[in-house]
């Protein structure tokens, strides 16, 4: 039962077949009989999840509609999001034990929606990490090969759906946070366009660049989630308001596997040293399947994109560095020094100090040095400017092609630990991602195969507001790609 | 101990410096919630009660701008003749206090949404001042921390300290003048008149309560001195904790003369912040900074730009009322009064109460008369607004008009205005609950009269001899055996018929 995509689920539980509660106990049986070698799960609510479901039950047996087309199936939650009175630690030591007395707008839709919410995913530390390393609960392992890391920072939720803990999940895409941990575990990673899933609840890395969205192991599967947590929402004024694209259509669309009169770019800057040969190999197969398919497949040069990393790595931290300032043990979470010997002053400095990871620090402190006065013409300054010299190479882009597609990672899952010591190896991870967050564009990975036996991923971007565009493109690419997961190994 | 800093001689300050101000002046908008959440926007309350997640910086929790805010900032600006940005936005200000829930201040730095405007100033003697409006611009009100044993009442030496997040997010608007130079001796009153002005425009525009008693409105002065003649600024203080327009002249004059006798001694300012004191009127130095305060400016990410349209500008625009300058023009031309009685009539807060008494039918004089005095002086002793004193406009008017048809005397009318004061009904209510009728029977006056003139057959000598003006004597005693209740023109008249 837990192999069927949530797809199957739901309508075998609105059919009366079997019922939410099985399947959300399936799910925490397996929870319970894999976790403990993989570390996606920092906090499991069983009770609440099986309460969810059985609302949804109650109602098939009453002959009541299903609240939605998910309604009944089990999902993973990004210890990111604000759950009502259920832990949300971010990975961090600094919110252990804090429950958020409301729900994110994201975690209510799922509510609303009937989805049992089977727990709360590991993370990088305050989704800052490209590996979950960085999580304070100890690194998430990813289920093809448990000595390799799963991606992040929502290595979680990833390996919670590659490993049959959950059908699906929800992540938070930064620097490709979402799409990154899709491709090294092979599973469906989406990053909305900026503004199409509200943001109230996600507890903030950087503002302009956080967006959540869903992971799955089918491309529908990802847009029915993404049709549930999607749309305007009054408590984010980042929040667009428009309709959201139909991307469950256009996944349907997709499937019947015809892209003609589709123009797909292919970004030149994405390739070359530091690109692993099997992950090129298996992009160059994805491409020549786009084309096989109807499409046409043109070279699109996005010279800007080469300064990408760099200015990611100005504004991501700048932002991180105020929106972290919170944390100072006055309110919530993490209160050291509290002695009465030590002046508030001193207590906010301790408990910052004993909260926060390496490289939650080294970000701030970078964006802390990025924003001061004298130099903040020069690096946060300068890193705005890259971010328009972006988006208008993606606009161009866009001129010419519907959608642009690159490999997700520059290389498949490498060993826990290897790159810790590095920080700018690590930082390379998300060297094909990051463009789309600074541009507020979409932006998916879908698995493009294996290389030397590890998951390897195609990123498929759209312009904003133009999610179901890639959407059509990946489930095409799916329907005739197959699926990948079944060469997955037993844990 | 706080060491008394030497002043000079107020003169001597002059003979040899300019003052240069600045005058920073928080507004607290009264929109029914808070700036960026939909928490109600109250003055007190027990803590902690007006509080929800964005407002006390929860994790994950998001801003959303109250529009009101925005319209309110944009009137503000338009008033003072400043220009409104076509677009601007808040920006983070970042620095770490236990009172500010994230740790930053969500303001305005470089895109403030009105700029470049000017206030005219009318000081006491009628002379009119403008002063320059560097810039007003949008910020969010922090929490209150109270400090708990210690001696200052200040975070530095306290025990503990208690976090009142109610007025966090609280919407606020900074007033910003630009430099205002070559005020001379006058200096301090151009600080207190602006303040002043810039109250009644506040109240004039209902923006804000503007209780500075409350610090719905607070004064930042920032003061330095330069040689007679320099072109160059000197080293400024800024003087905070300045609760009362009083307290506006008091700062300046003191940080003039304390600011003078350093430099008179070959000493220089120290750039830094300074707590006016109540209690004696002086400065005193805060915790001195080892570096300056870098805030890290940078624009907010969670909110929109603001881009107000034109139409909505020249709607607002529209919606300006009648500014205090205006009017206090036109009611001392239609009431046609002298500059002095002006002023009494603005500064004790009275102008609004006097029209109303005068649209509910009672003289302009009259009216003016018990509220700019008797009234005044009963919200002084209660310390309270005039406005808040609990009697109406009509009421104040039925007074006055009880008085002129005879019923009442000055002296029974202030007795009805107590009644009415302390909660005793209307004036009608209060003569008929306490007796208070003028005495106007001839038969029961005439018994009085003629028993205090059988007391005094001196006086009726000297009155039937010619001496009218001794009849006083006898009114006076008719008026006391009466309780003041009988009319003392009518006791005359009756005195003076029986002495014929
Ligand atoms: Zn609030």
């Amino acid at each position: 039962m837990i192999k069927q995509t949530a797809a199957e689920l739901a309508a075998r539980i609105h059919a009366g077949e079997i019922s939410s509660v099985d399947v959300t106990q399936a799910h925490l049986d397996r929870i319970t009989k894999v976790d403990d070698q993989l570390n996606a799960f920092l906090h499991v609510d069983a009770e609440g999840a099986l309460a969810a479901a059985a609302k949804v039950d109650a109602d098939v047996a009453a002959g009541k509609p299903p609240v939605s087309p998910l309604a009944g199936v089990p999902l993973a939650l990004k210890d990111v999001m604000t759950t009502k009175g259920v832990p949300t630690t971010c990975g961090s030591k600094t919110l252990e034990g804090w429950l958020p007395p409301y729900d994110a707008t994201v975690t209510r839709k799922l509510r609303e929606a009937g989805v049992p919410i089977l727990g709360k995913t590991n993370m990088d530390e305050f989704a800052m990490g490209s590996s979950t390393e960085n999580s304070a609960y100890g690194p998430t392992r990813n289920p093809w090969d448990t000595s390799r890391i799963p991606g992040g920072s929502g290595g979680g939720s990833s390996a919670a759906i590659a490993s049959f803990e959950a059908p699906l999940a929800i992540g938070t895409d930064t620097g490709g946070s979402i799409r990154q941990p899709g491709a090294v575990t092979g599973t469906v990673g989406v990053k909305p366009t900026y503004g199409g899933v509200s943001r109230y609840g996600l507890v903030a890395f950087s503002s302009s660049l956080d967006q959540a969205g869903p992971c799955a192991r089918t491309v529908l599967d990802a847009a029915l989630l993404h049709e549930i947590i999607a749309g305007h929402d009054p408590m984010d004024s980042t929040s667009i308001n428009a309709p959201v694209p139909n991307v469950v259509e256009a996944a349907k669309q997709g499937a019947n596997g015809d892209l003609t009169g589709v123009k797909v770019g292919v970004v030149t800057e994405f390739s070359g040293e530091g690109y692993q040969q099997g992950v090129l190999d298996s992009f160059q197969a994805a491409v020549e399947q786009l084309r096989a398919l109807g499409a046409e497949v043109v070279e699109i040069s996005c010279p800007s994109f080469d300064y990408a990393l760099p200015a990611y790595y100005l504004i991501a931290p700048s932002e991180c560095s105020s929106n972290l300032a919170r944390f100072d043990a006055m309110r919530y979470g993490l209160r050291v020094g509290d002695d009465g010997d030590h002046s508030a002053e001193d207590v906010m400095s301790a408990s910052r100090e004993a909260g926060f990871g390496a490289e939650v620090k080294r970000r701030i402190m970078i964006g802390t040095y990025a924003l001061s006065s004298g130099y903040y013409d020069a690096y946060y300054g300068s890193a705005q400017q890259v971010r328009t010299l972006i988006t208008r190479d993606f606009a161009a882009a866009y001129e010419q092609v519907d959608v642009l597609v690159s490999p997700t990672t520059p290389t498949t899952a490498f060993k826990i630990g290897e790159r810790v010591d590095d920080p700018m190896a690590m930082y390379l991870a998300d060297l094909c991602t990051i463009p789309a967050n600074l541009a507020g564009n979409a932006a998916m990975s879908v698995p493009s195969g294996l290389a030397d036996g590890l998951p390897v991923g195609l990123q498929i971007m759209a312009p904003a507001l133009a999610d179901d565009r890639m959407y059509r493109v990946a489930a095409a690419y799916e329907s005739a790609r197959g699926p990948v997961l079944n060469e997955i190994p037993e844990l | 101990m706080i060491a008394i800093a030497e002043t000079l001689d107020y003169d001597e300050v002059l003979e040899h410096f300019d003052p240069v101000l600045g005058l920073e002046v928080h507004v607290e908008l009264n929109t029914n919630t808070k700036m960026f959440c939909g928490c109600a926007n109250v003055f007190g309350g027990e803590p902690n009660t007006h509080v929800c997640p964005t407002c006390l910086g929860l994790p994950g929790a998001l801003p959303v701008m109250n529009a009101r805010g925005v319209e309110s900032a944009i009137r503000i600006g338009l008033a003072l003749n400043c220009e409104i940005a076509p677009w601007c936005r808040f920006a983070r200000k970042n620095y770490f206090y236990p009172d500010m829930p994230k740790n930053f201040q969500t303001s305005q730095y470089d895109e403030p949404i009105a700029f470049d405007g000017y206030l005219d100033v009318a000081l006491d003697d009628g002379e009119v001042v403008r002063v320059g409006i560097e810039r007003a611009h949008m910020e969010e009100d922090t929490g209150k921390s109270l400090h708990v044993g210690g001696a200052t009442g200040r975070i530095h030496g306290a025990e503990h300290s208690l976090l009142d997040y109610n007025r966090a997010g609280v919407p606020l608007i900074e007033i910003v003048t630009k430099p205002i130079e070559g005020m001379g001796h006058r200096a301090p009153e151009v600080a207190r008149a602006y303040v002043t002005a810039l109250r009644e425009l506040m109240l004039a525009l209902g923006v804000s309560d503007v209780r500075m008693d409350q610090g719905s409105m607070r004064c930042d002065a920032n003061i330095s001195l330069m040689p007679k003649g320099a072109s160059e600024f000197g080293t400024r203080t800024e003087t905070k904790n300045v609760n009362s327009l009083r307290s506006v002249e008091r700062a300046v004059r003191y940080e003039m003369t304390r600011q003078a006798a350093v430099l008179r001694d070959g000493g220089s300012i120290t750039q830094e912040t300074r707590h006016f004191q109540e209690a004696d009127g002086s400065t005193s130095a805060g915790r001195p900074k080892e570096t300056s305060e870098d805030y890290r400016y940078f624009p907010e990410p969670d909110l929109v730009p603001i881009a107000p349209s034109r139409e909505w500008v020249d709607e607002l625009r529209g919606t300006l009322p009648e500014l205090p300058w205006e009017r206090r023009k036109r009611i001392q031309d239609e009431w046609g009064l002298t500059d002095e009685e002006t002023r009494d009539l603005f500064n004790t807060g009275a102008a609004d109460l006097v029209a109303l008494t005068v649209d509910a039918g009672a003289p302009v004089a009259e009216a003016r008369s018990w509220w700019v005095q008797y009234l005044t002086q009963q919200a002084n002793t209660r310390e309270i607004e005039l406005a808040e004193l609990p009697i109406t406009p009509a009421q104040v008017a039925r007074v006055i008009a009880l008085i002129a048809e005879g019923t009442l005397t000055h002296k029974l009318a202030r007795e009805v205005v107590q009644g009415v004061l302390a909660g005793e009904g209307d004036p009608d209510e209060v003569i008929a609950d306490r007796g208070l009728q003028v005495v106007s029977d001839d038969s029961a006056l005439l018994a009085a009269v003629d028993e205090a003139l059988a007391a005094q057959p001196d006086v009726v000598e000297k009155i039937k001899g010619g001496k009218v003006q001794a009849a006083g004597a006898i009114v006076g005693a008719v008026m006391k055996a009466t309780k003041g209740q009988a009319d003392a023109k009518r006791v005359r008249e009756l005195v003076l018929e029986r002495c014929q």
